[in-house]
């Protein structure tokens, strides 16, 4: 298989999980996890290099430890729940970046997990993404209910007996499986968009939670795929693209449900 | 204990909360303290209490999200720890916790009522389908069912989680200040609704509210026990042939 045919499917994987766990995450106003984990993640990656096992895998790990640290400070500053994530991502960021320095014979490599770079993706990586994507998809389909109450009215959720913190836990970990599978994709730097750009476009075009989580798709997959081809027709950074025409798109949602609502 | 004596003197009219001793504080900020109370079936009661007085710390101790730190609290007549049935609970929960830019349709919010443990794992059925419609057409809400919940004014709104709490049958029903942030009109239509719905159907209510007037003006004018700061306001319901069940959106749809 050529290297750009793995970048497409790689990338046509992820932008079915990313904007799908963002849209959760934005409605729960946890739109600033994506950046956290995915900074948590790359210290796992530096710390992979490290030891020489496989990056992504040692960087889910953190990522899964970092959701779980994100909850514990949370509970500890019930009202400012901003502050558990800036702490945790600085500490992420001082972690890399120091495992990083330790090891400097792979700084080419660090750069591929900050800047991303899908075409070097291998196919353990290619693997990875489609397990991940497996997983996500069942679980999200098996209780798009539960979830759907869950985001909408967590109280209600749990006057209906649900499980709330079964799910709350299952949310972390899909959100962290997502982002280390991502980071080599779009970078660690621009995972955060991925995540919260579709569920922006979504939000301001959609009327109904169906309408809302197809819409986030279809606009990460235009977003990923006519990135990569811009990218590749133009030698430029697949990440950078990805990102720009997420941002496009957005201002054309914001401008159409302006219009739509005058 | 009066309790056995006046479960015969009810007939069939089960006991369907019991507080016992309950007491609750915030970092040693007592809120509630030693509050003692019984609701039985098809009664009205009217929580009424100023702001932190832990009105809304009782309730949310009633439905499970709280737990007593001391005393014990009974629904249905199992302990509240291995209550399961809660599809017999409808809540309405205050307005203001409502996101309004929250992407979803009027029909998607009411069929989340049906979404509890006993449907995990479930598809939602033809069934489903069709007491949402039953439940949209009984608060006449039915033309609104595609719109956007965060589209509708405040009474629309209240009427649509009214919806969602009623799609189960629930034999409780709790409201949380349901008449605040909406017009005078919209809360008198609102209540009058709420008052049809106890004379002519099986369920009991619970009422958390600062509104005196409207609550005084169907529950009377002395409360039926104070507790604390905590006022319940009692009504009960006799109009009822019989307590068989019925369906509640089957024959309020039927009343139109």
């Amino acid at each position: 298989m050529e290297f750009f045919q793995r970048a497409l499917i790689g990338g046509a994987l992820i932008a079915i999980t990313a904007p799908l766990m963002g849209l959760f995450l934005v409605l729960r106003r946890l739109a600033m996890i994506g950046d956290t984990l995915a900074h948590v993640s790359i210290a796992g990656v530096a710390l992979g290099f490290l030891m020489n096992v496989y990056p992504v895998a040692v960087g889910l790990a953190f990522a899964i430890i970092g959701s779980f640290a994100i909850e514990a400070l949370r509970r500890t500053y019930r009202t400012y729940a901003e502050l558990s994530l800036a702490i945790i991502m600085s500490g992420g960021i001082a972690l890399a970046s120091l495992l990083f320095t330790m090891g400097k014979g792979f700084n080419q490599n660090a750069n591929s997990y900050w800047f991303g770079s899908i075409y070097t993706l291998t196919y353990t990586d290619i693997w990875v993404i489609a397990g991940v994507t497996a997983i996500v998809l069942t679980m999200v389909l098996v209780h798009k209910k539960e979830l759907f109450l869950l985001t909408f009215d967590e109280d209600a959720a749990a006057v209906s007996g649900l499980p709330v913190k079964y799910f709350n836990i299952m949310l972390s970990i899909l959100t962290a499986l997502v982002i280390s599978a991502a980071i080599k994709i779009v970078g660690a730097l621009l995972v955060s968009a991925l995540l919260t750009i579709p569920a922006a476009c979504s939000l301001a075009l959609s009327r109904s939670f169906k309408q809302a989580v197809i819409l986030v798709v279809v606009v990460g997959e235009i977003a990923v795929l006519a990135g990569l081809w811009i990218a590749g027709v133009g030698n430029l950074a697949p990440g950078g693209t990805i990102v720009l025409l997420l941002i496009g798109f957005l201002a054309v949602s914001v401008a159409t449900s302006r219009i739509m609502r005058a | 204990m009066n309790g056995t004596a006046s479960l015969q003197q009810e007939g069939c009219h089960q006991e369907i909360v019991r507080l016992d001793g309950v007491s609750f504080s915030y970092d040693s900020q007592p809120v509630l303290q030693d509050i003692s109370f019984r609701i039985m079936e098809r009664d009205f009661v009217g929580l009424i209490g100023s702001n932190g007085a832990g009105k809304t710390t009782l309730m949310r101790m009633i439905v499970g999200l709280t737990r007593p730190q001391k005393g014990s609290i009974t629904l249905f007549g199992t302990p509240a720890g291995q209550f399961k049935d809660w599809n017999l609970i409808g809540y309405v929960p205050q307005r203001s916790h409502v996101n309004p830019l929250f992407p979803a349709t009027v029909r998607e919010v009411v069929l989340s009522g049906l979404y509890g443990r006993k449907k995990l794992f479930r598809r939602v059925s033809k069934e489903d389908a069709s007491r949402c419609e039953d439940a949209l057409a009984a608060l006449k809400i039915e033309n609104l069912a595609d719109s956007r919940i965060g589209a509708l004014s405040g009474g629309q709104q209240q009427r649509v989680f009214l919806a969602r709490a009623l799609i189960n049958n629930p034999k409780l029903l709790i409201l949380d200040e349901p008449l605040t942030g909406i017009d005078i009109e919209t809360q008198h239509n609102f209540f009058q609704m709420i008052k049809h719905m106890h004379q002519r159907h099986n369920i009991t209510f619970l009422m958390v509210s600062h509104d005196m007037d409207m609550v005084r003006s169907y529950l009377g004018q002395e409360p039926k026990e104070r507790s604390g700061k905590l006022n319940f306001y009692v009504r009960h319901s006799h109009d009822l042939e019989d307590c068989q069940g019925t369906d509640l959106l089957h024959s309020l749809r039927k009343e139109g």
